[in-house]
């Protein structure tokens, strides 16, 4: 009976192995399969658990959290929405995140690993860690200078600081309060769905997200292109362009808004935008290494984050030569976004050392005490030194004597570039005003600011839309602000 | 400090006083009291932040509990196993600790204060065990008693309105009863007397079919009458967890007493059929079956978490360490939360490691039974010792690897921890049995007047005199 008894002892021994060796495969094994199961709402619930972290802007939180006292417990909110949500995004508890709230999400909703205070912490205590900030680039002098600035009219500004890549300011109108989204009421549903249904798109962050057909602007990029690649060794000979000039292997005639510009020099075609020459000059300088160049300021690529994600800006590098003529004016297909014509004239600021933008300066824990910091880097060499001077020379007169007199500012060397951009089938569609530029104080060493605005007032009439006219007073204000840091 | 216990108690010299151990046994209930205050201080810590208001009053209504027990058995089992009683208090405060914790998820149920009435009761009833059954071989006496008992016990429920589709409580007053739970012991009570008594006609009569040595009708046909009236009651009741139970009971005290594997054969055909049977017959089984071998697929058709899916989820998110308790959510789960799936809460909070120190007690718990059961030196005695502890074992392992998804979910309580009076209380009654068995186990023989034992080891009807008229009357005459 005894050897029994043992045996029975044995089988409960080995009810009790199975029972540890299901209970691995569970909670170690399957652990991580189960914790992405939609239908276990654990990590939702632990998420909006704690109050999610800051996003700070000029020392100062624009974010915070309340309690909802539902399950999803904690719901964003912000002090300054519109202002800042082209910067921020929104946190849903329905939709989700967006922007930076989305770019940084582990740190602010805790569950980055670098919060943890020793490795694989996390991992192991399944501790849920105090959210961190993110401390953004932005100014507020700037941001506010640029909002109001675009008053309310549908456009973007975007702005860097040309020697570091640190953005500024960052900007989309008309916007909307993400606030309405946090939460998970049916206010929230209302919200959301009243904001994706309306016409003038407040959720777009034109600034990252919208391309438009850069125009004149554009020939920042062909006038470095012309100086890298030979095509002009001198900004004051006379070119030989013609006007109207009629694009090469068609029958269509490139005509001017401006006078004089028959065999005019680079500097004056520059000054009062010239089509002709610019498109002449693009054709002359070749596909190939009009696309170098573009490349080198930043285009065709899809990769770029800031850390959001800024959508490709784009030079055709397959096309004809009156496509390319067109091309060259910022026109065809050429697309760019705000940002990217502000890193245009932020390289020719930084004498052609184009730096990677940045949004995020650093981040930190609930202590503050900083866990990763952004340093700048060089995206690329957009030009050679000697060019990036010449176009700085370009664009300074654009703006004492040419097309952007509205941006001029006392007490600093301010460069510029308008435009004014056709869209639209058969440019039916009212054109966009850009105008790009940047400043630097006299005496200082370094540009203060670069910058790009849009404006897309399809309100205003359709002969007073110019880069000079809409925009420039916009960036003017902002390199104001800037100056005055 | 366990180790040395089980160590020195395991071979007593002879001649030497006994150690009783008992000091040993206030000390570890001193620490059981103390881990299961630690851990309701920690849910009130963790929910608000604050030591719970209860904590001091809970501390000590845990205390007195295991103070009582223990004084009785001090007084009337002093040789009893010393681990037996502070690993139920453990267990039982860990339990308390849990359903506190989930109280807080639910303010309008509070399920932890009537927890501690029914805990009460069980200490007061395994007081009374104790103290009142000096001599548990009198219980032989009473084995048909016991099956008619039981029986009555699981039969009454039928008349009972449903709850939840099982037909295993009855309600009066406010109270709710599941008879089922008691008549678990007064089922391990027949088998172990009976089993006790007929063993050996049972093992070496009747005739031979192939390889397979059947009993006698006469032998066989009460014990089989027996189990499949219960089976047959427990599937009327849908109540398919105590229905296992039994059955593996049943199954593991025949081996013991026959050492027949013949035995277990015969057994496991007999579940396999009844299984496939049941599992075709009856939708509510069909359906839990379906849930363990696919436990996600409801989500898949999108009609949201089975119960099982969603206790894999808490199991899942405990990993290693567990959240600590009262930061995990386990009550998710919502429905039986705090009786059938207690476990998963345990496993969410506490993690592998707590689940594995869980398992671990059961464990100790069941090996310190048989450990008494090896030790008592009359077959009654060993049975019901080894029938308690394989019950436990068996019922640890039917809804742990339930909640689990190692066999299909059967409803049933998990031992100590889950909410339930009638659980509670039918396992005080198990541990103070086991109690007063180890008590006997380890007693020292008085002037071993008794001579005769080693006479009747050998020869089979000595030992049916000692065992009482209830077996002998039915077993098998001497071959």
């Amino acid at each position: 009976m005894i050897r029994h008894i043992r045996r029975t002892s044995a089988f409960c021994l080995l009810l009790l192995v199975l029972l540890l060796l299901n209970a691995a495969r569970v909670q170690l094994l399957n652990e991580d399969e189960y914790a992405h199961n939609p239908a276990n709402r654990r990590a939702d619930l632990k998420r909006y658990n704690q109050p999610r972290g800051s996003i700070v802007v000029g020392g100062r939180s624009v974010t915070g959290s309340r309690d909802s006292g539902g399950s999803l417990r904690y719901a964003r909110t912000y002090s300054q929405g519109p202002l800042y949500a082209p910067v921020t995004g929104y946190a849903s508890q329905v939709y989700g995140t967006s922007l930076l709230e989305n770019a940084e999400d582990e740190l602010l909703s805790g569950t980055d690993p670098r919060l943890a205070p020793l490795p694989l912490w996390t991992a192991l205590t399944r501790e849920q860690q105090p959210a961190g900030d993110v401390v953004t680039t932005i100014d507020p002098a700037l941001q506010r200078a640029a909002y109001e600035g675009l008053g309310g009219k549908k456009g973007a500004v975007a702005a860097v600081e040309p020697a570091t890549g640190k953005v500024l300011a960052l900007v989309s109108t008309p916007s909307y309060d993400p606030g309405e989204l946090s939460g998970s009421g049916s206010g929230t549903t209302d919200a959301w769905t009243r904001l994706n249904a309306s016409a003038d798109r407040p959720m777009l962050n034109r600034a990252l997200k919208e391309t438009y057909p850069p125009g004149s602007t554009f020939k920042v990029v062909t006038a470095a292109a012309a100086l890298e690649h030979g095509v002009v060794d001198d900004p004051d000979t006379a070119t030989d362009t013609p006007s109207p000039y009629t694009l090469p292997g068609t029958a269509t005639r490139l005509t001017n808004e401006a006078g004089g510009c028959q065999n005019a020099s680079l500097r004056r075609a520059f000054e009062v935008s010239c089509n002709t020459v610019f498109a002449h000059l693009g054709v002359d300088v070749g596909l190939d290494d009009m696309a170098e160049t573009a490349e080198k300021f930043g285009f065709n690529d899809d990769r770029l984050t800031i850390p959001s994600r800024v959508v490709e800006s784009t030079f055709d590098t397959d096309m004809n030569d009156a496509q390319l003529a067109l091309s060259s004016i910022g026109q065809y297909d050429t697309a760019a976004t705000p940002l990217q014509m502000a890193m245009v004239a932020a390289a020719v600021a930084n004498h052609g050392d184009l730096r990677r933008p940045y949004l995020v300066e650093r981040l930190t824990d609930a202590h503050g005490d900083t866990l990763a910091r952004t340093r700048p880097r060089r995206l690329h060499r957009a030009m050679s030194e000697d060019t990036a001077e010449r176009l700085r020379e370009l664009m300074t007169g654009v703006v004492t004597r040419g097309t952007g007199t509205k941006a001029a500012i006392p007490g600093a060397t301010v460069g510029g570039k308008t435009g004014t951009a056709q869209h639209g089938v058969g440019n039916s569609g009212t054109p966009y005003a850009w105008f790009l530029s940047w400043a630097q104080a006299d005496g200082a060493e370094r540009p203060a600011v670069a910058v790009a605005v849009v404006v897309e007032d399809a309100a205003a009439d359709r002969d007073d839309i110019s880069g000079g006219g809409n925009a420039a007073p916009v960036a003017r204000a902002v390199m104001q602000a800037a100056l005055d840091r | 400090m366990t180790a040395t216990t089980a160590a020195t108690a395991d071979a007593p010299p002879p001649g030497l006083r006994l150690p009783r151990r008992r000091g040993v046994e206030l000390l570890l209930l001193a620490a059981a009291v103390l881990i299961s205050v630690y851990g309701y201080v920690e849910v009130g810590l963790a929910r608000h932040g604050t030591v719970p208001a209860g904590a001091a009053r809970y501390g000590a209504g845990l205390a007195v509990l295991a103070l009582l027990g223990h004084l009785a058995v001090r007084l009337r089992a002093p040789y009893a196993d010393p681990l037996l009683l502070p690993i139920a208090v453990l267990l039982n405060g860990l339990g308390l600790v849990l359903i506190f914790r989930l109280d807080q998820e639910t303010p309008k149920d509070q399920a932890a204060p009537t927890q501690l009435v029914w805990s009460a009761v069980g200490v007061a009833l395994f007081i009374g065990v104790v103290a009142l059954l000096r001599d548990y071989r009198v219980l032989q006496r009473y084995a048909y008693l016991s099956a008619a008992a039981a029986l009555v016990l699981m039969i009454v429920p039928i008349f009972f309105p449903a709850v939840n589709g099982a037909k295993i409580w009855i309600r009066f007053a406010g109270f709710s009863i599941q008879p089922g739970e008691f008549a678990k012991i007064l089922i391990s009570v027949f088998f172990a007397a009976y089993l006790a008594a007929n063993r050996h006609a049972l093992a070496y009569t009747g005739r031979r079919l192939w390889r397979l040595q059947l009993p006698t009708g006469r032998v066989l046909g009460p014990i089989v009458a027996i189990w499949l009236v219960s089976v047959a009651v427990l599937v009327l009741e849908r109540d398919l967890g105590t229905s296992l139970l039994f059955f593996g009971v049943f199954v593991v005290l025949l081996y013991a007493a026959t050492g027949r594997t013949g035995w277990i054969a015969v057994g496991l055909l007999l579940a396999a059929v009844g299984a496939a049977v049941v599992g075709s017959l009856e939708p509510h089984v069909h359906s839990r079956v379906a849930d363990w071998l696919h436990p996600f697929a409801s989500i898949q058709r999108g009609e949201g978490a089975s119960q099982l899916a969603l206790s894999l989820f808490a199991f899942g998110a405990g990993g290693l360490l567990g959240t600590g308790l009262g930061q995990g959510h386990s009550a998710l789960i919502g429905f039986a939360m705090k009786s059938d799936f207690i476990l998963a809460t345990a496993g969410e909070e506490l993690g592998y490691a707590g689940l594995t120190a869980l398992f671990l007690l059961y464990t100790l718990l069941v090996a310190r039974g048989y450990r008494a059961g090896l030790a008592i030196r009359e077959p009654f005695g060993r049975l019901l010792a080894v029938g308690l502890s394989s019950l436990l074992a068996i019922q640890v392992f039917v809804i742990a690897g339930g909640v689990m998804g190692l066999i299909p979910l059967t409803g049933m309580a998990m031992p100590f921890l889950a909410q339930g009076g009638s659980s509670v209380v039918t396992n005080w009654i198990m541990v103070a049995l086991l109690i007063r068995i180890s008590d006997r186990a380890r007693r020292p023989r008085p002037a071993r007047a008794d001579t005769g034992v080693i006479a009747r080891i050998v020869v089979p009807e000595e030992e049916r005199g000692g065992s009482g008229h209830g077996g002998g009357r039915n077993g098998g005459g001497p071959r």
